[in-house]
């Protein structure tokens, strides 16, 4: 059993291993595109832009959400905001009416009936060439627009995501999300230079008006319609793109149980939709989506689920043997402190241990890199300790409810 | 959709098959370390041993004193834990490991035969406990034994602790569990000739071997005069 268990954590390793130096590559291939803002404000053609804001209960937020909008740095006759009440039951209908006389915002009220059905009314309606979303719990910085419209002068390109961070964090819960949102910058650019991106945000990605006249509206898509619509648009192969320096910040959830019901509802809707369009999976023809990106992110949910289960299933019987060991002695601390031996030969040295070492600091490195890229530049601080540290040991929460969901076919709920 | 370059793939999977076998390369050079350390502990060991035979065959009439703190290596102790953190790394049944492991309990039992020799010499009987485990898995309480015996050991420094691995395929080890008639019932300990078995805490050890407190005494009496002659 031992043998085998071996070889199946070296394979995840190699894995693991194979998956950072190919985005180490890449990053370093197109380390000179990263720079922010380069060549963002050279655009002479503003085309027009259709905004929708859905929103269900978000008298909270919504009003700075549209002001931000109405903030951008961008023609005003070229940009109109939608906000669309998906039913809310609190006073956000009262909050959004006073946009109404707004030459450039226009509401709409309706049923309840999912982010996905208040887009689509908005989608129906605009004349837009160009139509986004922004969460109603989400802010945008006034250069944003710009600088995704800047990758649009490709025309090929059809939809272009931004790079989202947290608007406010002060606890812990914040803090590690502030900084797991940087990685994030990071990561999703790293998979459009690589054609792959697998999911084209709620806040702020922006697509032709045509890619939903020829892919159809969204979806409900297991409560995850933005990464749907992603895979559903790469299936067709049609180019996503990432604006890495287009700045939207958004609200992340600031207690565990609110985290763990966004994420488990993320992994569930990830896991389900990528069910859905498993016949992307190591197909040539869907290039490093297909190939790399797609099936490793699908495997990395169980690997993560079995190195944390392992992990803590060690350090449970380290903890039973530690306690075990102090009773045989009275529970004499001084003892037990004093025989703890910091010679190098009690270092493990084992090549799993060594591996898996070196796994974490490249990741340490791609939390730096995507710090750099967020803020412009790196400085040690308390939240790059806490994701570092902190992240592993509560995603396998939601890994494990998103898992149980995806064989038992539940679906995981917005709130 | 971006074309694959295959030769980006094929590049990545070169340097990922590099780092991943300079890790594996890394670690046995630093076990192949580890084991020679050991080597070295267990050669040091013998010599000691070997010089304090020598020093004992040579001068009957030497000083008793030079002759126990010869003996007394503190090595054995660095060793016995060096050589179970291996076991736990390599596997018990690792032949490296193995082999110095039938090394280790040969240079316990020649310190043993020799601390006795000194004992009767010198008019000072030994204070020693010979503790036989097993990790096979099928000794639920022998590490806490272990872990009770390196306390006591701490704490009364003149206290001999031999350890052995009840398994041990070695002639000596299976000499002396018969000289004992030790019963595969572990943990087991030797005190003052008799057997005890299963696991006994601190006090307990404390209470079978009333010497221990004499021995105790006689530490704390030294550590006195020490101080003093320093003043």
């Amino acid at each position: 059993m031992s043998g085998i268990e071996d070889a199946v954590i070296y394979a995840l390793l190699f894995v693991s291993l194979y998956f950072e130096v190919f985005l180490l590559f890449t990053f370093l291939e197109n380390r000179e595109r990263l720079k922010p803002g380069k060549g963002a404000e050279e655009i002479k053609i503003f085309p027009s832009v259709t905004i929708i804001v859905p929103c269900w209960n978000e008298e909270a937020t919504v009003e700075a959400t549209v002001e931000s909008l109405l903030s951008l740095d961008y023609p005003e006759d070229k940009l109109k905001v939608f906000v669309v009440d998906d039913g809310s039951t609190d006073g956000t209908w009262r909050k959004i009416q006073r946009f109404g006389k707004n030459g450039r915002v226009r509401i709409f009220r309706k049923e309840n009936g999912g982010k996905h059905t208040a887009v689509n009314l908005g989608i129906e309606n605009t004349g837009s060439e160009f139509v986004g979303c922004l969460d109603a719990d989400s802010f945008v910085d006034p250069k944003a627009l710009k600088r995704i419209m800047k990758y649009f002068e490709d025309p090929e390109t059809m939809a272009v995501a931004p790079a989202l961070k947290v608007h406010k964090s002060g606890n812990v819960i914040e803090l590690i999300q502030n900084m797991e949102y940087k990685m994030g910058i990071f990561m999703r650019k790293m998979f459009s230079l690589l054609g792959a991106l697998q999911v084209t945000p709620g806040p702020f990605s922006i697509f032709r008006k045509k890619v939903f006249d020829e892919l159809g509206p969204y979806r409900r898509a297991y409560n995850t319609e933005d990464l749907e619509y992603a895979l559903r648009m790469q299936s067709r192969h049609y180019k996503i793109e990432n604006a890495h320096d287009a700045f939207v910040y958004t609200v992340a959830p600031a207690t565990f149980k609110g985290l763990y019901r966004q994420r488990v509802r993320w992994i569930t809707g990830f896991l389900k939709n990528a069910v859905d369009y498993r016949f992307m999976f190591l197909k040539r023809e869907y290039g490093n989506l297909g190939i790399l990106v797609l099936p490793i992110a699908f495997v990395s949910v169980f690997s993560a689920l079995f190195f944390v289960g392992r992990t803590a299933l060690a350090a449970a019987e380290f903890a039973v043997e530690k306690i075990s060991l102090l009773n045989a002695v009275n529970f004499d601390f001084g003892f037990a402190l004093s025989s703890v031996n910091f010679n190098w030969f009690f270092v493990n040295t084992g090549a799993m241990w060594m591996l898996s070492f070196f796994v974490l600091a490249m990741t340490a490195a791609f939390v730096a890199v995507g710090k750099k890229m967020a803020d412009g530049k790196f400085r040690f601080s308390r939240d790059f300790f806490y994701y570092l540290f902190l992240y592993g040991l509560i995603a396998p929460l939601w890994l494990t409810k998103s898992v149980y969901n995806l064989f038992f076919a539940k679906n995981a709920s917005w709130r | 959709m971006r074309e694959i370059n295959w030769t980006k793939y094929i590049f990545v999977l070169m340097v990922t098959t590099a780092i991943f076998f300079s890790a594996i390369f890394l670690s046995g050079y630093l076990s192949g370390k580890k084991i020679e350390e050991l080597k070295n502990i267990e050669d040091n060991i013998s010599m000691n041993i070997l010089a304090s035979e020598t020093q004992f065959a040579l001068l009957s009439d030497a000083s008793c004193e030079n002759i126990t703190n010869s003996v007394l290596s503190q090595e054995l102790n660095s060793l016995a834990s060096k050589l179970s953190y291996m076991e736990s790394s390599f596997g018990t049944d690792n032949a490296e490991v193995v082999r110095l492991k039938k090394y280790y309990s040969l240079l316990q039992i020649k310190d043993y035969l020799l601390l006795k020799k000194v004992g009767e010499k010198c008019d000072s009987p030994p204070v020693f406990i010979l503790y036989f485990y097993s990790n096979k898995g099928d000794c639920r309480d022998c590490q806490k034994a272990g872990y009770a015996l390196t306390y006591l050991r701490n704490k009364y420094p003149r206290l001999r602790i031999y350890s052995f691995d009840y398994n041990l395929n070695l002639s000596t080890v299976k000499t002396l569990i018969s000289m004992y008639g030790i019963k595969n019932d572990l943990p087991a300990i030797v005190i003052n000739g008799k057997v005890y078995y299963g696991f006994k805490g601190r006090e307990e050890m404390e209470n079978l071997f009333p010497e221990l407190r004499n021995i105790g005494k006689e530490t704390a009496a030294d550590t006195d005069e020490t101080k003093q002659s320093a003043e």
